[in-house]
Formats: structure tokens, sequence, C-alpha cells
């Protein structure tokens, strides 16, 4: 009977072992697989960002880094003590190192020190058998090898904000970088890739044993940028020390050939992290280096406002090329006394052409005031004036053309004829940024062409489309008044940028000066004596403006250059636009093709 | 207590009496050897596979072991087995006092306090125990009619020959082994012809002292307990066990993933693969194709040992070797019932698999005495 027993509980535990092994074996075998296998994902290499020519402006580039796995260390501060020996390893860090330590599990490896110089690295390996756990290892770190200059075109990666994500398990991966700014963030899915993934055999303790399979994922794609790295670091050498932009554009093809931003400041240093310490020296300095002044900083155009005052009164009709208004150093309106920038006796009796020459005040005035703010507004949105031109890069601004109507509803007051003088200089309420007056520049050189500004040439080797450029509408005759009065700007016996002419054969340069003031002159110095800009503090000097093209019998290229407080278009912008213009002439970018260099 | 010297000399010629060499070595059961011997492979190639295709650290001391059990097995079988029944009390009282030695010298592992240090070898008393309280157990009943049997307080003194030590084993504390003793002394209650309703009674006493000893237990055994009832309650903690061995025997399914590729005892899901779960490392490995093949093997050797007890003519040896059986079928039971989440998980080895030299010894020593009480199976051992 006992036996019949222990022969029937045998039965239970074979009945069991069916029920285990056949019945659930689908089940559990399911279980066993979610056990032992991880997908894990590998993080695509970031594609290159390059110029016209090829030459990177963001790479991809090693860093040479020390891991350490806890539980192979064992004794965790006498190896960083040892590992001292090799490479520096600051208080600081030492004890965000512990702290990490505790925290992740014993076999996860923790980031003893990045960044590495090859002689350090060389070290730590040399060392190596003397530090247990230790792993010298090499990661990617976005490198940005031109610097500076391309900080604000460019931008910069750093790690993914809770606000970032998105569901896409790669913005997860920890360590894992996304465009924060400029083209970084404009491309980043393009530059990001596809992510790869590893199915990898895990013990319990979650440590892999090998791998099953791995999709390598796709590298992040190549963007080439229309500009042309040389010319931009050249534009940056020469405003060195300024607050200041610079922008060139080819006036047929709207390729950006530079789009700077001075001071700049060193994109690679957000990729780890800002200190707190460096991040507020960024932001208080009064040289704004983290604003886009190309894009983002809106100034009034001052005197480079006028082609457009010139272009609204031909159009409207209120005047001819050959009308004649006169000048006697200032208006009064009113009250209120407009002053040319020329005191008594003024400038005289001058045609348009002449004005523009000589940037004569009180002949846009009176032109302003004959064909009021919305003809002049509609002339300026065909020129690229008062609206965003949608580059794609964050903080872009659209300027401002003031209307009558915008100003009943902005301030709730009516349109003055003040109002007008000043917009027909290019001051009051009107605000355009580098970018627009570049290419309300091509838009003249080109002979009233729409074209737009283009930044990308081609993503991952596939060249962006170059939509055709359709006529604004412009009369052609009137527009050669005004390309006449630009040309006589630099190289008129009386052009207020006659110092900054191009002698070069065939590399003529036309452009335009602009001085605007960045606060209203008081009364007291109005009927006082006028201060110099010199005798200012910086803050109260006038911005420097200069736009201007090149060649004039053939123009291909426009430039534009604002120096903030830089006291005078002529003195601070007008030198600065030619020496760019004789380097971007002398490089000729957009005749060579991608990868030809220059000779 | 002096041997009868008359008595051994006149049993000489006959099949009663004192047999030779020869005459015991003829009488040995090989077959129970063979099948022992075969268990044993299995448990070494499985210790082998556990050890990632290698015979350190398991597999080899596992064979060295084998070899030390043998040699016990032949020399317990040849000899005389009047001996056993002379010191049956004897053994039993050494084996007491050294679970009470254990209680108060003994060294720790793993929270369990079981183990002797002996200088080089480390001795588990309450293995030893087993065999003593089965050698203790049929010198008693060996003695009494059925009519005494049937007396209640002669039941007094076996019930305290087993209690005595389940409760000492119990306090180290190990409730497997403790639930061993006391299945397996119940067990030789029965076969001593105890009726069935005194089984009941104790059975019933022992539910209403359930509560108290709920109280006894330690935490983690009451944990264990109450996860055998829910296992899925607390997947990462104590509960782990079971899940993990029940994925892997599942994920073996019928013909198994193939010796040394079973991916929840190589990659360390499975706990305590070498010992106790060794079982499940096995049918991961081998399916249920193996697992039956091994449970037909212990049927084998079960109903083998079955066989050759009821042949043997002396009531001591018969519960011996009965004993013997039993306490083999309870670790078997106990042990795969365990692992596939059929009872609790109580710390019992699959014997002579389980790496271990303790059980090995015990069990082999066990089965000495069983082919040993075949060998005398005739022999005149009075009462």
């Amino acid at each position: 009977m006992l036996m019949g027993g222990q022969a029937a509980l045998f039965g239970v535990l074979i009945g069991r072992m069916y029920y285990l092994q056949v019945v659930e074996s689908d089940q559990y075998a399911v279980l066993a697989d979610e056990n032992r296998i991880q997908i894990r994902l590998l993080p695509p290499v970031r594609g290159r960002i390059v110029d016209r020519f090829g030459e990177e402006l963001a790479n991809s580039k090693q860093n040479l880094r020390v891991l350490m796995i806890p539980e192979a260390a064992g004794n965790v501060e006498r190896v960083l003590a040892a590992l001292r020996r090799a490479i520096p390893i600051a208080e600081h860090d030492e004890r965000r190192i512990l702290r990490e330590v505790r925290r992740k599990r014993k076999f996860l490896p923790v980031t003893v020190a990045e960044n590495l110089s090859w002689e350090q690295f060389a070290a730590v390996n040399l060392h190596s058998p003397d530090l247990p756990g230790v792993q010298p290892d090499i990661g990617e770190t976005r490198g940005y090898p031109m610097g500076e200059a391309f900080a604000h075109l460019i931008g910069y990666v750093a790690p993914v904000a809770e606000a970032d994500l998105t569901g896409e398990p790669l913005l997860e991966l920890p360590g894992f970088r996304i465009g924060k700014n400029g083209v970084e963030r404009l491309q980043d899915i393009a530059l990001r890739g596809k992510a790869g993934s590893s199915r990898v055999e895990v013990n319990a303790l979650g440590r892999t044993i090998r791998e099953l399979s791995r999709d390598d994922g796709q590298r992040g794609a190549d963007v080439a940028l229309t500009v042309d790295a040389t010319l931009q670091r050249f534009a940056a050498e020469r405003l060195d020390g300024e607050s200041a932009s610079a922008v060139v554009m080819d006036v047929h093809t709207g390729d950006l050939l530079t789009l700077l931003s001075v001071p700049g400041y060193d994109p690679a240093a957000f990729n780890t992290g800002l200190t707190q310490r460096a991040w507020q020296e960024l932001v208080s300095n009064p040289l704004a280096p983290l604003v886009s002044k190309s894009i983002a900083g809106q100034y009034p155009p001052g005197s480079t406002f006028k082609m457009m005052t010139a272009l609204a009164g031909l159009d409207a009709g209120v005047v001819t090329p050959d009308t004649r208004l006169p000048c006697t150093g200032s208006i009064e309106l009113g009250p209120i006394e407009f002053h040319c920038w020329k005191r008594k006796p003024g400038h005289g009796a001058l045609r348009m052409a002449e004005a523009l020459e000589q940037s004569c005040d009180c002949y846009f005035y009176e032109l302003a005031r004959r064909v009021g703010p919305d003809r002049i507004a509609a002339i300026c949105h065909k020129f690229g004036l008062g609206h965003s031109h949608q580059l794609g890069l964050p903080g872009e601004r659209p300027g401002l053309i003031p209307t009558r109507q915008w100003k009943q509803t902005a301030q709730g007051q009516p349109w003055t004829p003040g109002d007008s003088f000043n917009a027909g200089i290019g001051q009051g309420f009107v605000l355009s940024t580098p970018l627009q007056l570049c290419v309300m520049a091509a838009r003249i050189a080109n002979g009233g062409l729409a074209v737009r500004p283009r930044l990308l040439l081609d993503i991952g080797g596939e060249a962006m489309a170059l939509p055709p450029a359709p006529a604004l509408g412009v009369n052609p005759a009137q527009l050669k008044i005004v390309q006449d009065g630009m040309f006589r700007v630099v190289n008129g016996d009386f052009g207020t940028a006659k110092r900054s002419r191009i002698a070069q054969a065939g590399w003529a340069f036309a452009g335009k000066t602009g001085s605007s003031q960045v606060r209203r002159i008081s009364k007291q110095e109005r009927t006082g004596r006028m201060r110099k800009n010199e005798e200012k503090p910086w803050i109260e000097r006038d911005h420097a403006l200069f736009v201007g093209y090149a060649p004039y019998e053939a123009p291909r290229y426009a430039v534009a250059v604002l120096v903030e407080h830089g006291g005078s278009g002529s003195g601070a912008a007008a030198p600065v636009a030619r020496d760019i213009m004789m380097e971007c002439l002398k490089r000729d970018p957009s005749r060579r093709g991608p990868g030809e260099r220059s000779a | 207590m002096a041997l009868d010297l008359g008595r051994v000399r006149r049993s000489l010629s006959t099949r009663d009496g004192d047999l030779t060499f020869g005459q015991r070595i003829l009488g040995f059961r090989w077959l129970m050897l063979l099948l022992l011997a075969a268990l044993v492979a299995i448990g070494v190639a499985t210790l082998y596979s556990a050890g990632r295709g290698s015979f350190s650290p398991w597999a080899d001391r596992q064979l060295l072991r084998f070899g030390v059990g043998l040699t016990a097995l032949v020399v317990v079988a040849l000899t005389d087995f009047r001996i056993w029944l002379r010191f049956a009390y004897a053994i039993y009282g050494v084996g007491l006092l050294l679970l009470v030695a254990v209680e108060t010298i003994g060294t720790t592992a793993m929270g369990a306090q079981r183990w002797l240090d002996l200088g080089p070898v480390n001795i588990q008393p309450s293995e030893l125990m087993k065999i003593a309280m089965v050698l203790a157990l049929a010198r008693y009943f060996h003695g009494l009619t059925l009519e005494a049997v049937a007396r209640p307080h002669y039941l007094i003194p076996p019930l305290l020959m087993v209690f005595a030590p389940a409760i000492l084993v119990m306090k180290q504390p190990d409730l497997g082994t403790a639930l061993t003793l006391v299945l397996g002394g119940g067990a030789m209650f029965y076969l001593a012809g105890v009726r069935m309703w005194k089984f009941a009674l104790v059975i019933a006493g022992a539910l209403a002292a359930m509560p108290f000893l709920w109280e006894r237990l330690r935490d983690y055994q009451k944990r264990r307990i109450l996860m055998f009832l829910n296992p899925e309650s607390d997947p990462l903690g104590a509960g782990y066990h079971i899940i993990q061995s029940k994925i892997a025997l599942g994920s073996g399914g019928i013909f198994g993933k193939g010796f040394m590729q079973g991916t929840q005892s190589h990659l360390n899901f499975l706990p305590e693969k070498q010992t106790d779960f060794i079982f499940t490392m096995l049918a991961e490995e081998w399916g249920m194709v193996g697992g039956v093949f091994l449970l037909l093997l212990y049927a084998a050797v079960l109903g083998y040992g079955f066989a050759l007890a009821v042949r043997i003519r002396h009531q001591f040896g018969r519960l011996v070797a009965m004993g013997i059986v039993n306490i083999m079928f309870i670790y078997v039971f106990v042990n795969i019932g365990m692992v596939m989440g059929v009872l609790p998980v109580v710390g019992i080895p699959l014997p002579l698999i389980s790496y271990g030299g303790s059980a090995m010894l015990t069990l082999m020593a066990g089965f000495g005495l069983l082919i040993g009480a075949y060998i005398h199976r005739e022999a005149p051992l009075g009462t």
C-alpha cells in the first residue's frame, strides 16, 4: 500500500511536469527569453556639418575617456588614488564618482574622466595593470573645429532635457545629445541618423554574456551649408572685438556665404554642460555673445533704408529722379525740428541719386512725407524687410516695417508726419535684421528678383532644390536710379563711403552707409553742441551699418555689416564691408564647385 | 549483551548463521549498485553542465564523494547485519549527541547551523540522524508483537525517538530535514503495524499545534510557506526561486534545450542550480523526457528496494530496508515537488544528484544497510 501511495505521488510529479513542460511550455519559453535577451540601442554616429567646400564645421570626434567598473575595482578610493598618478582628478569629480558608484549597480561603468589628451590616455593604459576595474574607452563627442565664429550658425548639442522627450527611445540613452541651437537643431533629425540595436544575452545580474544579433543602424547624414567657412572666418577676424554682424549672400542663388555674429562662444562648452560661472559670464556680457545678431538682432536700419524710401517715391510718382528737394540742414515740423546729419547750411537742393550719395536726411524727410508709410512698407516687403525669411534657425526675427494701421493697432495712436520723417530715414519704428538688409541689397543688385536666402546646400549628398527667383515687379529704370545712387555712395566725389572704394577693375563696389541712433537726441543736446560719437559712452553711440554689392556692372555678391555702437556707417561698417567683399570676390565662392579650394 | 558464541558456531553451517565472505558477495545485489551509480552519473553530468562544461568546481568533487560513498556502501553491506541490531540505539545516541553538539559548537552556513567541523571534514549530523532514526525505530519495533504495537503507551518511546531529533533539527533551523525525519518516522510506524486512525490522531494534533509552531518558525521559513502559496506576489524577492524554476522547467519543453544549453541555469537566473534546484536544470536541458526518465530511474531504485525488503525474514532488517527506501522517496518527492511549485521551498537535496557530501554518504550508507539486510535476510536476530 505504501508503494502504491508513492507511485501515485510520482504520478502527481509527472503530471505537474506535463503541465509545466508541455501545456504551459510556450508561455514559459517566452518568459525565459524575456529573462535573457535585452535589446540595447546603439546610438548612431552624428553626421557632420560642412561648408560649401566640404570643410568641417561640426564633426564627431573621439572622446578619450576613462571608465571604472566599481565591482572590478574593489576599493574605489584606492584605485582613484592610483589613477591620480596618470591623470588629474579634481576634488569635485571624485565626489561625483563616489556618488555615482553608490547609486549605480556595481557592474555598470562610471565615467571617471573625459576628453583626455592622448598623453593622459596613454598614461592610463600604461598604468592599467595596477588599476583594477579601470577601462580606457574611446567615446564620441561633438567637435567644432571652426570655433566661436560659427557658434550661432552651427549651434551646439547638449544632453536631452525632459521637455525634448518624444517617446523615441534613442533620446533616453544616457549621454545622448541632441541639437539645441543653430543648424544642429534645424537639421537634428537628419544629423542624428537611425539608431541601431543589439540583441544581447544577459545573465541574472544584467551582465552581458554575448551579442546575439546586431543592426548597426544608420549614421547621421552630413549636412552641407552654403557658407564659405574661410570667408566667414575672415569676416570674424575683421570684426574681432566688436559686437557686430556680417552677412554675405549670392545675389542670384541666395546662398548665404557668411552669416556671422560676433562675439561668439565656444559651442563645445555646451557639450559637457556649462559651469554656472561660465553661463553667467555669457549672459551678462554687454556684447551679447549668445545672441545671433544676424538674424535675431533687430536694429533701426538708418540710412541704409533710404533706397526703400527712394523706390517708394519713384513708384508712387511723387518725385522723378530729377526732382530736387531742398536741404537747409533741418526741417521744422510744428514745434519739432528735424535735422540733417549735415548741419547748416545743409546740402542744398539735391536730386535722388545725389541725395543717396550724400545721404541727405532732409531729402528723405520730404520724400517720406509725400509718399507716406504704407507705400514705403509695400516696397520694403518686396525687398525682404519686415518679415522672417524662415531660415529655420532658432531666434530669427521679422523686424518691423510700420504702417498707419500698425501704429493704430499697436500704439493706439494715429500716424503723424513726424513718424513719416523718421521712417523715411530708417529710424523711429523701423527695425530690420542684418540678414534682411543683405537680402534687400541682393534684390536691388540682381535687378529686382525675389532671391531668397538659402543656408542648406545638400543633406546627405542630396542637393537642395534651388527655387527660381521671380521678378518683384519693380520698374528697372527706377531701380537703376537707386543702383546709381549706391554706386555714388562709394565711388562719387561726395560719397559717404568713398574711402571704402574698391579700385580693382571690374570689382566696383556699390552700397549705402547707415548710422542709426539708439536713443532719442535730447533737446539740450540739440540746442547745445552735438557730442561726437567718440565722446559718448559706448552704449550710447550710434550703430554703424553698411549694405552693398559688387561688382557693380555684373553683381554677384551682396553684403551687410552692422557694428553695434560702432559710431558711423562710413567709419566703422563700410571699410569692413569693403574688405569682406574684396575677400569674397577674390575667393569667388559661387564660381567654384564643392570640394574645390581657392588657389 | 555478549555474543552467544555457541549459537554463532551452531549457525555457521546453516543459512541462518554467520555468512562467509563469499556468501556475502554472492548475496550482494549488484543491480541496486548499478541503479545508484546511474543516478550518480546523471548527477555528475548535470553538475558538469552547471560548471559550464567543467568538472570543477562540482562534478569532480561529487565523483570523489561517490567513491567514498561507494566504499561506505560496500563496507556497511558486507558487515554482519547483527552488529547493526546491537548498536542501533548506540548509533542513535551518538546521532542525538552530535545534533546537540551542532546546536552548541556548529558552524553556520547560509543562515542555518547544520555543520559540525571535524578538522578535515564537515559533517551534517542531521543527515546521519536519518539513518540512525531508522535503525533505532526498527530496533524498537523489532522486539514488539503486534499486540504490543496496538497499545498506545508502547508508541511513546518511538514517538520521542522521532520528535527529539526532529525538534533539534528544526532549531538549526532546517525545516526540510525535520520534515523528512517526521515523514520517514511516520512511515516506519505504519510499516510496524500502527493503525491508520492513530496517524489521523497525530495529524490532527499536529494541525492543532500549527499556530504555536507558526510562531516558532523563522521569518524566512514563514516567508517561504507564504511564498509557496502565492509565488508571484514578490517576483524579485522570496518568490524569485520558484518563478525562475518554473520558467526554466516550462521553457525546457518536451525535449529540452539540450545538454549545456539551459539558458535559465547558465545565465544564473536559476538559483542553487547545483544543489536544491538541480532537477530544474536537468529538466530544462533534457526536457520532460529527461525528467520522466530520472523519475523512472528513482522508481526503479525504490521498487527494487521494496522487492528486496519484502524478502527479508526478520522484522528489523525489513523495517530498516523499507525505512531507507522511504527516506529516499521523501527526498525525491519533496525536492521535485518543491522545484515544480507543488510544495514549499524547503532545503532538501535531490538524492545522489545534488551536489553535497553528507546526503550522498547518508544514502549510500543507507543502501548499504538495505543490501546488507538483504544479504543477511535469513539471519536469526532474536528479539
